[in-house]
């Protein structure tokens, strides 16, 4: 029940690396997060708003191709566009597992990862879907160590958040623009909703359906367009204050201003601060986190006011956190991840991957193994459970994986039993020590270690 | 010991990924048990419409509620009984309710009430409970404990992510129509060496194995890429051996924007998946199938802004099969007034969807009232016999 590096970078980093040594301490993890975030400049990953010329000159493709003189050919160039953007969503995919594999603060990329997965959000079309990370990468990454509040702003008027839960579209009943459509209720409670039960206070949460309501009208007048991004749109707006929670919010004119002040106040609902401190608690520690382990987090982040780095110091200060058998199965993509990085994956043989290797390598086991790149179900992201992941399914892929990927993924396999070694540190097994020396192929030995329990496990 | 099933590289590498990116499946369980009826359980997961999906336009407020969804439909085209007419996309099914094969449950919903959540309506509707958190197997898992039979060898689940109302004590294995483990005998030796020293590794590994084995051969389906069929043909495929229940999931029902077209697509895919269940199955096995599609719950009645609906409460569940006497509108119809709505915005539930799967239950495999309230409905007051069956 106390700290040990590897155990450290096991469970709160990706995996154990032959290039990187583990930090020493807990307050190391945390100088490294306060530190620059290196990785996002080695291996970028682009933003969303940086992407929007893009994103309008497909959606103007996709629009024209039936008009132009040549529609045949217009569609052909629009398809092609759309390969082209789904490969430039393969090597985001590439960066994250670089980051992963490089990062000397690998906590940083977990927490990017949690985060993206805890304000979930895609692109619903076409167009959309390539561009997904890229919110992470603007809504989330620069706030994962700052504060609750921030990061809840930043991803819920995100164009991404926008467009995933419908908020687009959503105009209050007495708005302007619903004055002038002369049509009914224009609202749309998606967002409102989903904020409340997953991003903040929890499905157990104390509010009403008349919260979700009154928020939902708050929340008129988000939007956002091709050119500039997010804006806030009056004539769409819900006139008059709303009372959500109890308080009420707005006036006459909506307001941005409004909506966040409402969600810097739910932020710090103590409600709030218990979902997220059992949400982390599942996600780092166990399935079923020791119940003292949460009220430490809870009261760490109730005291900050949802400051970040004080809700990490508590979360890795507390000895439940260190119980030494592993725990918590690996998600596929973190598995993938974790394996680039014992394998020592770097950029230069990211860069001697083609194409269709990064289909056949990445790409497909993802999907097969149950996680594929982007495409998580709805609002409440990927599954935490063990059992949703070790399927006898996913497992097979997994282990089919681990002997066929590494060796078009690094060229030259290591020594096996000097792999297991690194690989797993003190977490060795006396059976996969056997089997990396047994095996009849490099391959299928280092294949052996990656699918071994104590690998798949954190 | 090699294993490889089909080609495995080429085919079955390309279906299991479009299986896998499907968003719209998750996973098919099936189990199998000495009786002779055969039970379908589709869960629509997203909270179906049920008032688009069958339309009482018979309700005077009705065309002020829906027109936006109604577009040009003609309900005269799809009308079932001179007041409820089917979507159009639910049109291929038009035949099966003249024959008493399919039929409808309207004015449901499980006990879940207010909070609206997907997940938590899902895991009501699955775990077969009064309330949340009270129970955490599934009703169907808890009806397999009171059957006698049942082993692990004939118990499946096929595809990705949950089917929590096959999990519990009694063993249901996971799998999909398309898996196979290829490495070298030996490497299967040391896997399963390695995999001991973990228990739920080393379940998951055997499972592989096995089911690996026993599928070596096996011939891929007629439904090319759709996923949902290839699924409702392996689920035929098994009923038409020594199965007796199977269990999948359709997504794709959260229409909370465009809803016209978002509700064809899916409403299309329950369509296919329950004429190939009928095409596939044969006329004997069919004739003792009841098919049951349920949802968490509803939407509102009201269109919202965006062409769609949001979450609601009472919603429509479907009876498909030989054995079911359909041709029927089930339920007590609340009315679409405005006092008759549940909280002035949703269909108000007036009977349980748990009250109609019991009923199936009861009627296709024996469970009496006692095991039905008592155990695999805990706190379910089934009410009179509906006569679901022939």
């Amino acid at each position: 029940m106390t700290f040990s590096p590897e155990l450290a970078a096991i469970r709160f980093g990706c995996g154990l690396s032959p290039d990187l040594v583990p930090a020493a301490d807990a307050s190391a993890i945390l100088d490294g997060l306060a530190g620059p975030d290196r990785m996002a400049g080695a291996f970028p990953i682009p933003r969303f708003t940086d992407t929007l010329p893009r994103i309008g000159e497909l959606r103007e493709m996709q629009k024209g191709f039936r008009k132009a003189d040549d529609p045949e050919a217009a569609r052909k160039a629009y398809r092609k566009e759309l390969q082209a953007s789904k490969a430039d969503a393969a090597a985001w995919l590439m960066q994250v597992i670089l980051r992963q594999s490089q990062s000397d603060t690998a906590f940083r990329e977990r927490l990017v990862s949690f985060w993206g997965d805890h304000f979930s959000a895609r692109g619903k079309s076409p167009v959309m879907k390539p561009f997904s990370v890229t919110y992470v990468e603007e809504a989330i990454r620069p706030h994962v160590t700052g504060s609750f509040g921030d990061m809840l702003v930043a991803a819920v008027s995100h164009p991404m958040m926008l467009h995933y839960l419908d908020q687009v579209g959503s105009i209050g009943p007495k708005s302007r623009r619903a004055e002038r459509k002369a049509k009914g209720d224009g609202l749309n409670e998606n967002l409102a909703r989903e904020v409340m039960e997953l991003h903040t206070l929890g499905v157990g949460g104390p509010y009403s359906q008349d919260d979700v309501r009154q928020l939902a009208e708050l929340f008129t007048g988000m939007t956002f367009n091709r050119k500039d991004g997010f804006r806030f749109n009056p004539a769409m707006s819900e006139p008059g204050a709303e009372t959500v929670l109890g308080k009420s919010y707005g006036g006459r004119r909506g307001d941005f201003a409004d909506v966040e002040a409402a969600l810097r106040d739910i932020a710090v609902h103590p409600a709030t601060a218990k979902h997220i401190a059992w949400k982390l608690s599942v996600h780092f520690v166990a399935d079923e986190p020791d119940p003292d382990l949460l009220e430490h987090v809870t009261a760490a982040y109730v005291a900050s006011g949802g400051n970040l780095i004080a809700v990490y110091s508590a979360l890795l200060e507390h000895p439940a956190s260190w119980r030494s058998a592993l725990g918590n199965v690996k998600p596929p993509l973190d598995f993938i991840g974790s394996s680039a990085r014992a394998l020592g994956f770097g950029p230069a043989q990211a860069q001697a991957m083609k194409p269709r290797d990064m289909r056949r390598n990445l790409l497909q086991p993802l999907a097969r193994m149950g996680q594929p790149w982007q495409l998580f179900d709805g609002p409440d992201g990927w599954p935490e459970e063990d059992q949703a992941w070790l399927t006898p399914q996913s497992l097979a892929v997994r282990m089919l994986w681990a002997v066929g990927a590494p060796q078009t993924m690094v060229g030259d396999l290591p020594d096996p039993a000097g792999f297991a070694e690194a690989a797993l540190g003190p977490y060795i097994t006396e059976s996969v020590r056997f089997a990396a020396r047994a095996a009849e192929s490099r391959a299928e030995a280092v294949g052996l270690v990656l699918s071994s329990p104590s690998f798949q496990r954190r | 010991m090699s294993l490889s099933r089909r080609a495995f590289v080429a085919r079955s590498a390309a279906i299991g990924c479009s299986l896998a990116a499907s968003p719209f499946l998750t996973r098919v369980s099936l189990a199998s048990a000495p009786w002779d009826t055969r039970l379908v359980v589709i869960m629509l997961r997203g909270a179906m419409d049920g008032l688009d999906a069958v339309r009482p336009y018979g309700a005077p407020e009705f065309a002020t509620y829906r027109a936006e969804l109604m577009g040009q439909d003609n309900v005269a085209e799809h009308d079932l009984d001179g007041y409820f007419a089917l979507h159009p996309a639910l049109s291929p099914l038009l035949p099966l309710w003249r024959e008493g094969q399919f039929g409808v449950v309207h004015a449901v919903s499980t006990p879940y009430r207010d909070k609206r959540s997907h997940f938590d309506g899902q895991d009501l509707l699955e775990s077969g409970a009064e309330g949340l958190g009270a129970v955490k197997d599934g009703w169907l898992n808890r009806a397999l404990g009171l059957l006698p039979g049942v082993d692990s060898r004939t118990a499946f689940a096929i595809g990705y992510g949950e089917m929590k109302v096959l999990e519990g004590p009694v063993p249901v294995a996971d799998w999909s129509p398309e898996v196979e483990l290829s490495m070298s005998a030996q490497a299967i030796r040391l896997a399963e060496q390695v995999m001991e020293d973990d228990p739920a590794f080393h379940a998951a590994f055997a499972e592989a194995i096995m089911l690996a084995e026993d599928e070596t051969g096996s011939e891929g389906g007629k439904g090319g890429g759709k996923p949902h069929l290839r699924v409702a043909e392996y689920a035929a495929q098994q009923l038409r051996g020594d199965t007796r229940i199977a269990a999948f999931s359709l997504n794709g029902w959260d229409t909370h924007a465009r809803q016209g077209r978002v509700i064809s697509t899916a409403l299309t895919r329950l369509s296919d998946t329950i004429t190939t269940l009928r095409e596939d199955l044969g006329p004997e096995i069919w004739g003792k199938t009841a098919v049951v599609a349920m949802t968490e719950f509803g939407r509102t009645v009201r269109v919202n802004g965006t062409g769609g609906t949001d979450h609601g409460t009472g919603g429509a569940m479907f009876l498909a099969g030989g054995a079911v006497k359909g041709g029927k509108v089930y339920g007590q119809w609340p009315g679409l007034s405005e006092d008759a709505l549940y909280q002035r915005r949703d269909l108000m539930p007036t009977g349980d969807v748990r009250a109609t799967a019991g009923w199936l239950l009861h009627g296709m495999a024996g469970l009496d009232r006692a095991a039905l309230e008592g155990t695999i409905f805990p706190g379910l007051d089934l009410g009179s016999d509906p006569g679901l069956l022939l």
